[in-house]
């Protein structure tokens, strides 16, 4: 009922969001081949190819510089905002190719949401309004939709019992933890159906990191869930499939489990044992 | 002989010091000294007629700055009309829409622009603007002085939105959020009151120039009625009186000095309250 008021979906035909998806088995959310990325003339990312299942946590990790945020900024066409930037190959999402020439990067951002590294709320907002944002000025404006929809996406990121008697107080003053969940509201708010996630409690303390990832296993239910992150442990702990990036290139994808207990590529033993990086 | 060394390099580092502080104080003392002056002389001539009486004709004791004070505010409001929203548009343009070689060249033009003399900003509205209205206005004056605004406004509203982290731009883009609402709702309201701040000093900056007045509003000994006249400003009036051979316009001349210098002083008060006030977000 909901995507309507927001924009029309990708202009080819995609599947249509609200119906709900059958979990995990083998459908594809994100289908990515031969993704060469570069800044300038460095060559970010090559050759990369892979599939990313629907309603899972897909984790991304590898040392610094492998270009594993470089790899989550193409899920969501963020690089169309940095003018050196240039993408080849093809991702579709839901079987349509998010480079295709008449697919509206606006519309993509808005289906495919995404949670950065720092906690990033809107300063001159309260902490309503920052969840309400993307909704407002994408143009929705029933009042107790946005309002419905505001409690329902705190409710989510396991926020709304904490801010709910202070929803009007300035964003900036809740603690890092908390802002950043505000964020996860923020993005959940417009209902996408993929998730993004660049590092998103490697600037939390060990209890809000905890309160983070629990709140992941809990969205994996509905979302597709792409998560880059620093630390081996979370990966392990949280995602389903773990893809190992090493100078640019996919070394390994594959079930957590098999990652990190028998991978089958020496570059990834030595990784995820600590021999390097 | 470490002691003797040690001692020297204490002596260079007081010298320096000392040097340091001379220099410091040497800023302060002209204001000290403008101040001083200006109330010395000005204070006594603030009275009510002052701020409410019409100039008396030239030889006559008394009257007052009415029409230049009203003026001024007249002018500088057009000014604004002007100054403000090329200047804020185009700072926009430079910080958020630009591509790099067109901004260096505007940036450039900004700049050059500002180190324009003022009285070449009178001579350049007069021939485009005095010539083919067929006389002298608050129009004019107004173009003059908002023409020199706009360098002034360019560049500190740009030099504002880059003081906006570039997260929170990301964050908005990552909701599908189009680019024009983004820098409208989120990356002018996170620098509003920097902006602000920029055009206050540009205002300050403006009110006391009387030279690109000169050909342009003119000056007018009493009301000007439509802003298609010639009309009073205090920095016109304070040139008028100052060169005049009666002690009592030179008086006033003196009172109306002080006012601009108040005008001034305030506006950068007000400037360190609006600063005062900034949220700890616009330190990157």
């Amino acid at each position: 009922m909901t995507k309507d008021t927001l924009a029309p979906p990708l202009k080819t035909a995609p599947p249509p969001p609200s119906v709900p998806l059958p979990p995990a088995a083998g459908l594809v959310t994100f289908d990515v081949s031969q993704l060469n990325i570069w800044f300038g003339v460095n060559q970010v990312l090559k050759n990369v190819s892979l599939k990313i299942p629907s309603k899972a946590v897909s984790a991304i990790i590898g040392p610094s510089g492998c270009g594993k945020s470089t790899f989550l900024r193409s899920l969501n066409r963020m690089h169309d905002l940095v003018p050196a930037a240039r993408v080849e190959g093809r991702i579709t999402l839901f079987g349509q190719n998010l480079y295709d020439d008449d697919v509206d990067a606006t519309v993509v951002r808005r289906r495919v949401g995404m949670v950065f590294q720092k906690p990033n709320p809107f300063p001159t907002m309260t902490i309503a309004e920052n969840v309400t944002v993307g909704l407002r000025l994408n143009g929705v404006r029933k009042r107790n939709l946005i309002q419905e929809r505001m409690e329902r996406s705190l409710r989510m990121a396991a926020l709304w019992d904490e801010v709910k008697d202070r929803l009007n107080a300035n964003a900036l003053s809740l603690s890092g933890g908390q802002q950043q969940r505000l964020c996860i509201a923020r993005a959940l708010a417009i209902e996408p159906e993929v998730l993004l996630m660049d590092e998103p409690a490697s600037a939390l303390d060990p209890i809000a990191t905890a309160k983070i990832e629990e709140l992941i296993l809990g969205l994996k239910k509905s979302y597709t869930i792409v998560i880059v992150t620093h630390n081996m442990q979370q990966a392990a702990r949280i995602s389903d499939l773990t893809a190992f990036f090493y100078l640019g290139e996919l070394v390994e994808f594959d079930k957590t489990n098999r990652i990190f207990t028998n991978p089958a590529k020496k570059q990834t033993e030595d990784y995820v044992t600590g021999r390097f990086g | 002989m470490a002691t003797l060394h040690h001692r020297w390099r204490k002596i260079k580092s007081s010298i320096i010091s000392a040097l340091c502080l001379l220099c410091a104080t040497i800023v302060i003392v002209p204001l000290a000294f403008v101040l001083f002056d200006l109330l010395k002389e000005g204070a006594s001539s603030l009275d009510l007629s002052f701020f409410t009486q019409l100039p008396k004709p030239a030889g006559e004791v008394g009257g007052g700055m009415a029409n230049a004070i009203i003026g001024s505010f007249t002018l500088l409001g057009l000014a604004a009309l002007v100054g403000v929203p090329i200047g804020v548009l185009g700072g926009i343009y430079l910080s958020e829409f630009g591509q790099p070689q067109f901004n260096a060249v505007v940036r450039f033009a900004a700049d050059i622009l500002n180190g324009v003399p003022s009285i070449v900003w009178g001579i350049v509205v007069y021939a485009i603007a005095v010539v083919p209205m067929h006389g002298f206005s608050a129009y004019a004056g107004g173009m003059a002085l908002g023409f020199m605004m706009v360098p002034l406004i360019i560049r500190t509203t740009e030099e504002m939105l880059g003081l906006v982290s570039n997260n929170y731009r990301e964050a908005a883009f990552a909701l599908g959020i189009p680019h024009w609402k983004i820098v409208l709702h989120i990356v002018l309201k996170t620098a509003n009151k920097g902006i602000l701040t920029g055009i206050l000093l540009a205002v300050a900056r403006i009110a006391g120039e009387a030279a690109p007045l000169m050909f342009t509003a003119l000056g007018n000994a009493g009301w000007s009625h439509k802003l298609s006249e010639p009309i009073s400003a205090l920095p016109l009036q304070i040139f008028t009186y100052f060169k005049s051979p009666y002690a009592d316009e030179k008086r006033q001349a003196w009172g109306a000095s002080l006012v601009l210098v108040l005008l001034a002083i305030s506006l950068n008060i007000g400037v360190r309250l609006i600063a005062r006030t900034r949220a700890p977000h616009l330190t990157k």
